[in-house]
């Protein structure tokens, strides 16, 4: 998603935060960095030349703030201006008081209009809603099939017929009505901002069937260009709010800054995948904490909360709070990690995680390498490792299919990876504050020393 | 490394559980404290009276489309000058200044970086090009342009790189179309069938996107038009045995050419990447003869592009690269990048909607049409 983005930053901010203050070839340097990082980052030129000329203004004041380092007031600053032009606050849909409300989607070909038009209706149901596709695209073939295999996916209903377009929408509509249906989903064939009788065409469709919301759906991947195209869909249509697809690539995601700031209008979901189900309302606050490289750490907790169990969380944290975490809630522990997902996208979510391990390259088959290692181990050799002699290495590499020196690898690094826990920012004294628990301040210590999460700032 | 990262996440994980449904509550509070200012207020505002149907219809008569073959040959110019702009704001302040000042060199860096060339490349294009300047004693913002082409093209020519698609002997030839979704690789194969039909060869196309829902319908309607034959498979079935069969169905029908679809897929889902190497390596087996596999590329693409481009390199060995949609406002400087770094030519070019609009790629004409 963002991650190179927020690499960037992060080598930027290792050099600041090792000095104590910050001078104004300190602020100049910063500067060109993040201008380097934000076009590298498909940052429309424009948008980057404000967003600096903004920076800038903020951090000359810096050296007046004593409560922070500076190099941590840096991080604020941007922080808080990447946040401004991700749009503050999530997207909310209001109904129309007389239904249906009347949604239209517009954009280049191939930024994903049908299958997002399946999302959002699979995403309307889940709030309850009856929605009605429409499949006003007859100009790509099979577009409008396309729309009712999805349509049947999802189960809802799919309206279209040969014609042109205008009349295949404002028919959808009186279908809807009709029907009774409460959400009316429009899909419309992808064109060029600079194709006049399309443009006009989509112009008339809108205005056939006065859209509550018209979105522009815009591919995470798009270049510089995404600025020009979204202000002439702006134009045209009056646009209410940005979709943003294919967020799953490794795209750096500055036309959602850009689209974003040009256009005016909010970010209002996004699509993380190829399912039905992955689409979700775009959170702002958690997108520029993730380009900061604080990690999407809201996301793990949503996560976390689906799959994870309380009981079993919380046995590991009094284990690693009173030093006892041994091989045996490791494995289990381990095994429940599983559950949430890969660990290379966990770890993608996982604030202030210096690069090297960001980068690193994460061998899914490494963990059932580890599981056998650490299952062929006895209950006994998993509460004190200190147990395993020679023999029983051999008989636990044996039974692993290993060697003992990878045996000799895992007993060292579950050392010193209990030894680094205990001396990070979430260790003991936050673990215990946690046990504690429901008191307020625990959440908030999630985000590294340093690198403030946006929400504590309003 | 291992253990490292997964007691890391544990302990992320633990604090979440543990912690964490505070601080989700908190964020959710606070967005609904301001509601109010971020509320749409558009339910019950009436936007311009609409026209009547008849109207619209009457306005739409001219039908557009694709269902009848349009074999006008387009100019490139022509196509691009509507999407002109690169250097529209740019060329002429570097032109009117009566010599190379500093600010030209800024406005070059500008303009290259909007049409998408990355920032990297760009600093290499005006570094080669700030000693062309000094060496040749160029003076004239007129001349600094020419060399600015001179080093595009430079950078776009790659050595013997044969533009024309490659025809193999002694069973069918297989073109391979890969790339992220929505570039328009069926659309690609779909335009390239006609013209290779009406160059006179026997063509099938095989749906091997057998993921995306009405994928091969899509293909379909275009093996339909442009007179190509068409295997398929069903929706989910394996897209190595779909065109293996294609494959084997074209050499005991005597096809010349089997053009073979891909579904759309993130370079970055180690899964279908693996996937699409079995594709590529099935593509390949007897008797047909693979010899071109061809990244399609939307030239609306970043800087993106260049890792979709290097990601598929590996999995796939490609040949070529067809850069579509070219006649929107995006100016796909991307394929210098990838051009350069990758050794990978640009082959194709997508200038419009029609069959004919699918065109040989010419570094000069390419370069002279977004820089004039």
């Amino acid at each position: 998603m963002f991650d190179s983005l927020a690499n960037r930053f992060d080598s930027i901010f290792q050099k600041i935060r090792s000095r104590g203050r910050l001078s104004s070839t300190d602020v100049d340097e910063v500067l060109r960095e993040i201008r380097l990082a934000l076009l590298e980052a498909d940052v429309h030129i424009g948008v980057v030349r404000h967003l600096i000329d903004r920076l800038r203004d903020d951090l000359v004041g810096l050296e007046l703030s004593k409560s922070l380092s500076p190099g941590e007031q840096v991080i604020k600053a941007v922080n808080q201006e990447l946040t401004t032009l991700l749009g503050g606050e999530d997207f909310k849909i209001l109904y129309a008081p007389r239904p249906p409300t009347v949604i239209l989607l517009a954009g280049l070909q191939g930024a994903g209009k049908t299958t997002t038009s399946a999302k959002l209706a699979e995403w309307f149901k889940s709030q309850g809603r009856h929605p009605l596709l429409v499949g006003a695209d007859l100009q790509r073939p099979a577009a409008v099939e396309q729309l009712r295999i999805l349509g049947s996916q999802v189960k809802v209903p799919v309206f279209s017929e040969p014609g042109n377009p205008v009349d295949v929408a404002k028919k959808g509509l009186e279908e809807a009505i009709r029907t009774g249906r409460d959400v009316l989903i429009v899909d419309t064939a992808g064109r060029l901002a600079i194709d006049k009788e399309l443009m006009q065409e989509v112009q008339r469709i809108s205005a056939t069937i006065t859209p509550n919301y018209t979105f522009f759906v815009v591919d995470a991947m798009i270049g510089q260009d995404a600025v020009s195209t979204a202000k002439a869909f702006h134009d045209a249509l009056d646009l209410d709010a940005i979709i943003l697809t294919k967020l799953d690539g490794d795209a750096r995601g500055g036309a959602a800054l850009s689209v974003r700031e040009v256009v005016g209008k909010p970010i209002a979901f996004a699509s993380t995948g190829e399912k039905i189900g992955d689409f979700d309302l775009f959170h702002p606050e958690r997108m520029a904490s993730r380009i900061l490289g604080m990690g999407d750490v809201l996301s793990l907790i949503e996560k976390a909360e689906k799959t994870y169990d309380q009981e079993a969380a919380k046995r590991a944290a009094d284990a690693l709070s009173e030093g006892t975490f041994n091989l045996d809630d490791f494995l289990a522990q381990m095994r429940e990690i599983k559950k949430m997902g890969s660990l290379s996208s966990l770890l993608a979510m996982v604030p202030g995680i210096p690069n090297e391990m960001r980068n690193a390259n994460i061998d899914e088959k490494e963990i059932g390498r580890l599981e056998a290692i650490i299952s062929s181990m006895t209950r006994a050799e998993r509460l004190d490792p200190s147990l395993i002699d020679g023999s029983r290495k051999l008989r636990i590499a044996k039974g692993a299919g290993v060697s003992t020196s990878q045996v000799n690898l895992v007993l060292q690094q579950f050392k010193e990876a209990k030894k680094m826990i205990s001396s990070m920012a979430f260790g003991d004294v936050v673990l215990k504050k946690i046990k504690k628990s429901g008191k307020k301040k625990s959440g908030g210590r999630v985000t590294p020393k340093g690198a403030n999460s946006p929400t504590r700032h309003k | 490394m291992l253990i490292v990262i997964i007691v890391l996440i544990l302990a992320v994980v633990i604090l979440a559980v543990l912690g964490g449904t505070f601080l989700l509550n908190r964020s959710r509070r606070s967005s609904k404290s301001q509601e109010h200012q971020t509320v749409l207020e558009k339910i019950g505002t009436v936007k311009a009276p609409p026209p009547s149907v008849e109207e619209a219809i009457d306005e739409l008569h001219a039908e557009r489309g694709i269902s009848e073959l349009d074999w006008t040959p387009p100019k490139l110019e022509d196509r691009l000058s509507k999407a002109k702009g690169l250097f529209g704001g740019y060329l002429p302040s570097v032109l009117g200044r009566g010599s190379i000042l500093d600010q030209s060199w800024d406005d070059l860096e500008e303009a290259l970086v909007l049409a998408d060339v990355g920032l990297a490349a760009t600093k290499s294009i005006l570094e080669n090009l700030k000693v062309v300047v000094k060496q040749e004693k160029i003076k004239e913002p007129k001349d600094l342009i020419a060399s600015l082409k001179t080093e595009l093209v430079r950078r776009l020519e790659l050595n013997d790189a044969p533009i024309d698609l490659k025809f193999g002997q002694g069973g069918p030839t297989v073109w391979l179309f890969v790339g992220v979704n929505g570039v328009g690789k069926t659309t690609t194969i779909g335009k390239l069938a006609a013209r290779e039909v009406k160059a006179g060869k026997k063509v099938l196309l095989a749906a091997g996107d057998t993921f995306r829902a009405a994928a091969s319908e899509q293909l379909e309607q275009w093996a339909e038009r442009s007179g190509a034959d068409i295997t398929k498979g069903s929706e989910g079935a394996d897209p190595s045995s779909v065109i293996f069969d294609a494959i084997e169905k074209a050499a005991a029908r005597n096809y010349d050419l089997v053009l073979a679809d891909t579904a759309g897929r993130l370079h970055t889902k180690a899964n279908l990447m693996e996937e699409l190497k079995k594709v590529r390596r099935v593509s390949a087996k007897e008797p047909g003869q693979l010899c071109e596999v061809l990244l399609v590329l939307d030239a609306t693409t970043g800087q993106n592009g260049l890792i979709q481009a290097s990601e598929f390199k590996d999995a796939t060995d490609l040949t070529g690269v067809v850069l579509t949609k070219l006649d929107g406002t995006a100016k796909g400087g991307i394929a210098i990048a990838i051009s350069e770094t990758l050794g990978i030519p640009i082959k194709l070019i997508g200038i419009g909607e029609s069959v004919a609009d699918l065109i040989a790629f010419e570094p000069q004409n390419f370069v002279e049409a977004i820089i004039s």
